[in-house]
């Protein structure tokens, strides 16, 4: 009875998100207060619906009730609590039915927002209800996640064990909060494409308007990136974290519009220029969301072969995307002539340093698209067969996004309008006299010699050091008396401390990504108790190897001494085998041992040897800076939460602010 | 004795024996000379498992990946250079099988096309820049600014 509740509620919600479309879609037309309140009631009742929906899905895998399909598909009685609610969301279905939660919420915030002119914020709200109408649309009719089986199984057939992780239990949220975060900006862009005027001073406000929600969008993706490049990193056992796989490429260029936007919104806001193109981007980023959807959920990454497969659901994604899209960029090139003017400003610029981080930014998410793309297109246009991988991406992306590092330290230093380009090299001495000086080290520390990974190394240190050196100079730091200094800092604006902890954080993250990939050792062997294998600079012992319970498991477990390889700095590491009844897999779970920002990763693999002296395939690679890399995003993604906060705060005081 | 069963069963999996799902795959033998070991890893690293999803063979535990590490190997030590292994691997299963897709017409957008995109907005940008360049505008006065605030606030209704 809970379960068919929660599939009339999916109904509902779709009734409501036509009700907000319609209404406030009406309330535009006849400028009418009351329709396009209740448009956004509509909005609010909607989002209500789709929670309560989602938490009777939840409920049914909570209660491990498996007549209904998509329950007995993914989940099992022996499944730690965590596991059963997170598989509520690790099924096409359920994924989906999160996609609309997230949608319906973000619509529902939107429609509660203060401070937009009627008109942008109800054409919003109608193309917002458009876009989850359409999307729960998809899920009523393709993928209901409340279906009923005729026959109850006794058992559930399980989650795949890879994915009972505690990091990917929350990624799936985190990625889909970035992903369909996005498509508030583009309702936003949509509406302004609607209402916006030419040479109206309409595009800073709306850059302000749009900007909270980028930032919250793009900072939650990269958390839900990290997350899911962490997961690949210690549960698939192979040292990597990220493979350039299409899946992974799909998050990826929503992440770069995104980027992208937040630079550009920040121009519109504070020069009005670029409207255009800001408007563009907002469209890009959520159309890169749906395309990554679709990539994702129709198979067709597989093979274009298994597209034909299970065509519905692939069809009836791509027909939203062109449809949605379609629409909105047919908009855009009808619209944008009129949007011209805004500030001017010369080459050199802040104005002009973001715009060059646009075209670099632009031009790296090409690069993610064409291949994760072109295999498909070039195999459907004319059969030929190619592999698009790691080593395209190195010759392509990389250099594109080096350029863009090494221009972002001198954006912020960049007065608007006019630049003094001679001042801010000179403000930078201090960031390039680093970048050298760490290069350098690198060149002479680091064994094997690697030019390319030394320059990396200055690359990330000139990306931290020029990062602290703009937020010296805006503190007066060692400039002006302590006390001075203090008070600046204070009256420093969140948002200032936001962008310099993003940098810095990007730097961090070029820094780990560099040195773990250039300078990374590894050493496979088969050891038995007693005996041990090296890499880099620490060696590891097998002690034990013992058979293990775990709550739907059973494990192999291996018991190591990592310690140097002088026998210093002992500690106890444990890798696992784990075996999975349920489902009859098995799953590895790397032993790491963290030693300050490098890592030491080990795993079990086979038993081998005569069963009088067993031995273990084991393997161990030694990850120099890999902390790095996952601290990095982090530090990006604390940086947009503190501007974030910021611009509340701000909105706050504006709201308050009485006109001269 | 249920649970026995299940034990027992992890116990014959866990240890390769006959009930393993995946085929035991022979373990790597490396090569003897570093350097030829080196350049091999890296050769791993470009190449695709032809059966997995998205793998390098040096990721893949795959039976396949290990009979390709292993043809790697022997080639390596037979004296063949970096190129003609290529060349061999993609006369043998298709251009597929290198992670690094060919230049070629097919591709050019593929390898060029983000670059040109570059170039493209990038000269465009700059041919604006110098048009625009003769008018100078300057940014909003206070009383502008109070005046969006104003025409702003009549336009909304309500909201």
């Amino acid at each position: 009875m809970i379960v068919e509740t929660g599939a009339y509620l999916l109904a509902l919600a779709l009734a409501l998100s036509l009700a907000q479309a319609g209404l406030s879609a009406a309330g535009r037309a006849r400028v009418s207060p009351v329709l396009a309140g209740a448009g956004q009631g509509a909005s609010i009742a909607s989002a209500a619906a789709v929670f309560a929906s989602f938490l009777t899905l939840v409920w049914a895998f909570a209660a491990s009730d498996f007549s209904v399909a998509n329950v007995a598909a993914n989940s099992h009685t022996d499944k730690p609590m965590l596991y059963k609610v997170a598989a509520a969301w690790g099924s096409h279905e359920g994924s989906l039915l999160l996609w609309c939660l997230v949608m319906t919420g973000f619509g529902a915030a939107l429609a509660r927002a203060r401070g937009l002119p009627f008109r942008l914020k109800t054409s919003a709200v109608a193309v917002q209800g458009g876009l989850s109408a359409l999307f729960l649309a998809f899920a009523v009719f393709t993928s209901n996640p409340f279906a009923r089986l005729d026959q109850v199984p006794a058992q559930g057939a399980s989650l795949n064990p890879l994915l009972q992780d505690p990091a990917l239990a929350f990624h799936p949220p985190m990625l889909y909060a970035g992903y369909v975060g996005f498509s508030v900006c583009f309702s936003l862009a949509v509406a302004a494409l609607i209402e916006g005027r030419a040479n109206a001073p309409f595009w800073p406000a709306w850059g302000r308007w749009v900007r909270p929600w980028a930032l919250a969008s793009w900072a939650m993706l990269t958390v839900g990136i990290a997350l899911g490049a962490f997961w690949a990193y210690y549960e698939l056992g192979w040292g990597g974290w990220w493979f350039w796989d299409p899946v992974e490429n799909a998050s990826f260029m929503p992440w770069l519009a995104g980027a992208a936007l937040l630079h550009s919104a920040v121009v519109t806001e504070r020069r009005g220029a670029l409207a255009g193109w800001t408007v563009f981007l907002a469209l890009l980023a959520f159309t890169f969301s749906m395309l990554g959807a679709f990539l994702v959920r129709s198979g067709v990454l597989t093979s274009v072969h298994a597209f034909a497969v299970d065509p519905e659901r692939g069809i009836m994604l791509l027909a939203i995307l062109g449809l949605t899209a379609g629409a909105a960029f047919a908009l855009f090139a009808w619209r944008s002539p009129q949007l011209k003017g805004g500030g001017l400003f010369a080459p050199v610029s802040r104005e002009g340093a973001l715009v060059l981080n646009n075209l670099f930014l632009t031009a790296a998410a090409a690069t993610v698209l064409l291949g994760t793309l072109y295999p498909l297109i070039l195999e459907a246009a004319s059969g030929a067969a190619i592999s698009v991988g790691p080593p395209y991406f190195a010759a392509t992306f990389v250099p594109l996004m080096a350029v863009a590092c090494l221009i972002l330290p001198a954006g912020p230093l960049l007065a608007w309008k006019r630049a003094d380009a001679l001042g801010a090299a000179q403000r930078l001495w201090v960031a390039a006299a680093a970048a050298v000086v760490l290069g350098l080290l690198a060149f002479a520390l680091f064994e094997p010699k690697k030019a390319m990974s030394a320059a990396g190394v200055g690359l990330g240190g000139w990306l931290i050091v020029g990062a602290l050196v703009e937020v010296a100079e805006r503190i007066r730091l060692f400039r002006a008396p302590g006390a001075e200094t203090l008070r600046r800092a204070k009256g420093l604006p969140l948002a200032a401390w936001g962008m310099t902890l993003a940098h810095a954080g990007l730097g961090v993250f070029v820094l780990g990504a560099v040195v773990e990939t250039g300078f990374k050792a590894e050493a496979a062997r088969t050891i038995a108790v007693g005996e041990s294998l090296s890499a880099g600079p620490y060696s590891a012992r097998l002690d034990s190897v013992r058979i293990a319970e775990g709550p739907n498991y059973l494990a192999e477990q291996a018991i190591l001494t990592v310690t140097t390889r002088d026998g210093r700095a002992a500690r106890q590491v444990t890798a696992e085998r784990r075996f999975f009844p349920a489902g009859g897999q098995t799953t590895t779970e790397v032993g790491l041992d963290f030693r300050g920002v490098d890592d030491v990763y080990l795993t079990l693999g086979e038993r081998r040897g005569e069963s009088a002296r067993p031995a273990w395939a084991m393997r161990m690679y030694f990850n120099p800076w890999a902390r790095l890399i996952f601290l990095g995003p982090a530090l990006m993604a604390l940086g947009g939460l503190l501007s974030l906060l910021d611009r509340r705060l701000r909105l706050g005081a504006g709201a308050r602010r009485k006109p001269a | 004795m249920r649970r026995a069963l299940t034990i027992a069963a992890a116990v014959i999996v866990l240890s390769g024996g006959p009930a393993v799902a995946e085929p035991a795959v022979a373990p790597d033998r490396p090569l003897a000379d570093a350097g030829q070991e080196a350049r091999a890893q890296a050769l791993f690293e470009g190449i695709r498992c032809v059966v997995c999803q998205h793998e390098a063979i040096a990721d893949s535990p795959a039976g396949v990946a290990s009979d390709m590490r292993r043809l790697v190997r022997e080639e390596i030590a037979a004296g063949r250079s970096d190129t003609q292994i290529r060349a061999g691997l993609v006369e043998r299963y298709g251009d597929y099988v290198l992670f690094k897709p060919p230049v070629r017409i097919g591709t050019w957008l593929l390898w060029f096309g983000p670059f040109a995109l570059l170039l493209a907005a990038g000269s465009v940008l700059l041919l604006r820049g110098r048009k625009s360049a003769s008018g100078e505008t300057s940014p909003l006065s206070v009383d502008e600014e109070r005046r969006l605030a104003e025409r702003l606030a009549d336009e909304d209704v309500t909201s």
